[in-house]
């Protein structure tokens, strides 16, 4: 009855945290050419912080698009909302078949790889656009076929 | 394929259900020893398509699945709308116990997933001289929540599309697309606050620890089958729960997640075949 592939916190995939900034970085470029993403988006304006819990982003979002996205920190930048997950969790959920617990934006708080601050209204009301646009390294295969 | 018709047969029956009718809308196929077939929370049985025309298994079950009342195609009961719906063990229970009594099932074989998993194993508890044997799929007798219910029903939130978000995680990668949304959209077309009193049951008042001891699987065997990439009803939450249940056969099925029937049939019948088998071997042993 051993079974301890879902609660190990060890990384499930070996990174670089620098990849994993770089991949984050280009999720802008990616959702520029996701018109169905942008389009699930339409409605949703805010600034958020996103990214890898050590080195997180501040993101503007406008109808949907990111017309701006900067390291934090920034000085006095105020956001709504935050999602920030540990390098090791972006990089297990950025894999072309995540491993099991690594492969949702709440799988990783529910084991505590992630976390989620402020006023989650923005968040929840459009759910599906975060998890898939956090999703979008995942197209560019980041690490590799796991 | 143009014209093909289903051998699915949809019908409607009336179930009095503590002390009120409910007309409950139900779907069958096959012949045979009468399989039951629960569907999860917020959703309905269109979940179980792909095993009510699977031709190897209906040739010896009469499979069967109907829409709790408030879902799918089964409305409320006359006298509760306005109030807020709050699923119940006692409720849930009751439900399928007159379910089974107003057609007439000869101890059913009941499968259930999610909250129908949960309550199988209440059936086991119970109920268990009923029933031929019980399958709970994304079964245990308690899971840690990982979201707050409240933001499944408010009104500046969009009740189905944060529904289906929420479960989307909970499906596995990788399985077939068009599965994914037909399970996602049961999700998208629930009523309002149908999850969230669903919910009710599996949170707040199906609390099973400690209870499941009490389970005899030599009146009804029990098999609980559990998708590796469900992360709502662990893996460990189904192994932990088979444990203090002697004889109780546990299995983790590979590349699913908490709606195996629906999101990847193929891949979940590779799991349900031997469990059938077994059944039917006991039949005829």
């Amino acid at each position: 009855m051993e079974f301890d592939r879902g609660q190990s916190s060890d990384p499930p995939v070996s990174f670089s945290p620098d990849a994993v900034v770089a991949g984050f970085r280009a999720i802008p470029e990616l959702l520029a050419h996701d018109a169905a993403l942008i389009a699930r988006g339409r409605w949703l304006d805010v600034d958020c912080l996103l990214g890898p819990s050590t080195r997180p982003f501040h993101v503007a979002i406008r109808a949907g698009q990111i017309v701006d996205m900067a390291a934090a920190p920034v000085l006095m930048r105020s956001w709504r909302f935050a999602y920030r997950a540990t390098p090791a969790a972006f990089a297990a959920y950025w894999q072309a078949m995540p491993p099991p617990g690594w492969h949702d934006l709440l799988a990783l708080t529910k084991r505590g790889q992630a976390t989620l601050e402020g006023d989650l209204h923005p968040f929840m009301a459009h759910l599906q656009y975060f998890k898939d646009l956090l999703a979008l390294p995942r197209r560019n295969g980041f690490g590799g076929a796991s | 394929m143009n014209g093909f018709v289903e051998p699915i047969v949809g019908r409607y029956v009336h179930v009095e259900i503590s002390g009120e009718t409910n007309r409950i809308y139900f779907e069958e196929n096959g012949s045979g020893i009468p399989l039951l077939c629960l569907h999860t929370a917020g959703s309905d049985a269109r979940q179980w398509r792909h095993l009510l025309v699977d031709e190897e298994f209906t040739k010896n079950f009469r499979v069967i699945a109907f829409d709790m009342p408030w879902h799918g195609k089964s409305y409320p009961p006359e006298s509760q709308y306005g109030s807020e719906y709050r699923l119940t063990t006692a409720s849930y229970t009751a439900t399928i116990c007159a379910f089974c009594k107003a057609l007439k099932l000869e101890r059913p074989v009941v499968m259930g997933c999610s909250i129908g998993g949960r309550i199988v194993l209440n059936l086991a508890i119970e109920h268990a001289r009923e029933f031929r044997a019980l399958i709970g799929l994304e079964a245990a007798d308690f899971q840690q929540p990982w979201y707050d219910t409240a933001w499944l029903n408010r009104p500046d939130v969009h009740g189905g599309e944060v529904c289906a978000a929420l479960v989307s995680g909970l499906i596995a990668p990788n399985g077939p697309e068009a599965a994914r949304n037909e399970t996602l959209w049961g999700y998208k077309q629930g009523g309002p606050g149908i999850f969230k009193g669903d919910l009710y049951f599996y949170r707040v008042d199906g609390d099973l620890r400690g209870r499941t001891s009490a389970i005899d699987v030599n009146q009804c065997p029990l098999y609980l089958l559990t998708g590796e990439y469900d992360f709502s009803c662990t893996p460990e939450d189904t192994l932990r729960t088979a444990a203090s249940i002697p004889g109780a056969k546990a299995t983790v099925m590979e590349r699913l997640g908490h709606f195996p029937m629906s999101e990847n049939p193929a891949q979940f019948r590779r799991y349900l075949a031997p469990v059938l088998q077994d059944i039917l071997d006991k039949q005829n042993s």
